[in-house]
């Protein structure tokens, strides 16, 4: 079992979807209702993806889906975000 | 979008027995800020892509960029950065990536840096710039690692004020410290105390343990970024 990293990694994948840099972006949890910031979420290995988690509660904040040709976002957990400027 | 471009190797370095640094040359870079990564991407012949973080160990507006990376055993990526790639090669990255795990040089707190491994890599980049800033604020690194040997950038860091070497199986000889796994007294003898801003960076173990042991030194929670790059 490989432990999961955080979310400075998804900065590459969620460039491909959001102008802004989305690890600094806050996110809500939807479960627990923390805000924190996106690099200090959870993340791990869901090839072809990644499945991303509260660092406060565990629950699934959202799964990211990458193939050849397809970004997929699913927000499920996620109930606001935010981006300074 | 941060679009995927290709750098060609100037030069590689062994830095460790399984590990090495890679200068890149990068037409059209836009510079980076100490701390950040790119993504490095390899297409194997039938289309087969895989995709790895990689920190950067050099910042500033220079086209040429410098990773360090660390051969995992059973990896995808990092076997062929450090046993093929060869100088005039093409490599397949995008970045800079992340604007969080990074530190700007008009930030006026002292700042403590504790790596594990080859997580040194974005903490050297910090180290290089805020000597190259002539930034005033105190920094201190505390790298801990398996042996001598396994230090990346070892001479350069050498010469640094400020450097805490901490040894976990094997130790140089005429090192006086105790061999093992940084503990809450190690931390509390060998780092500046709160408040200051703490960057950690290694294995995830790592990461976790230390985060956790700098809370109870009374450290606050918002000012402990950290980066974790797996294991096991």
């Amino acid at each position: 079992m490989v432990d999961h990293v955080d979310g400075n990694a998804l900065a590459g994948p969620l460039s491909e979807l959001f102008r802004d840099d989305m690890t600094t972006a806050t996110g809500r949890c939807a479960s627990c209702g923390d805000v924190s910031v996106l690099a200090e979420a959870m993340v791990y290995d869901a090839s072809p993806g990644w499945s991303v988690r509260c660092h406060a509660c565990g629950d699934v904040l959202m799964v990211i889906v990458r193939t050849a040709d397809r970004l997929r976002l699913d927000l499920r957990g996620i109930s606001a975000l935010e981006v300074s400027g | 979008m941060t679009s995927w471009t290709v750098g060609t190797v100037a030069s590689t370095e062994s830095e460790t027995p399984t590990g090495r640094s890679i200068w890149l040359d990068v037409p059209g870079w836009q510079g980076n800020l100490p701390g950040q990564h790119v993504d490095v991407r390899l297409t194997a012949p039938d289309g087969y892509q895989a995709t790895r973080s990689y920190s950067i160990a050099s910042s500033g507006p220079e086209p040429r960029v410098q990773l360090a990376v660390d051969r995992l055993p059973d990896g995808e990526v990092s076997p062929y950065l450090v046993n093929d790639l060869l100088p005039g090669d093409m490599l397949e990255l995008r970045g800079p990536l992340g604007g969080w795990f990074v530190w700007k040089d008009d930030d006026v707190r002292p700042v403590q840096l504790i790596a594990g491994g080859s997580g040194v890599v974005p903490l050297v980049a910090m180290v290089r710039a805020h000597a190259a800033s002539g930034s005033t604020v105190p920094m201190q690194l505390l790298y801990s690692v398996r042996s001598p040997e396994d230090r990346f950038f070892a001479t350069e860091l050498e010469s640094v004020e400020g450097v805490t070497f901490q040894y976990t199986r094997e130790a140089p000889d005429g090192w006086t410290g105790a061999l093992g796994r940084v503990s809450g007294e190690l931390l509390k003898a060998s780092t500046l105390p709160p408040p200051s801003a703490v960057f950690v960076c290694g294995p995830t173990g790592f990461v976790e343990t230390v985060a956790d042991l700098l809370v109870e030194l009374g450290h606050d929670p918002g000012t402990v970024k950290t980066e974790r790059f797996g294991g096991k």
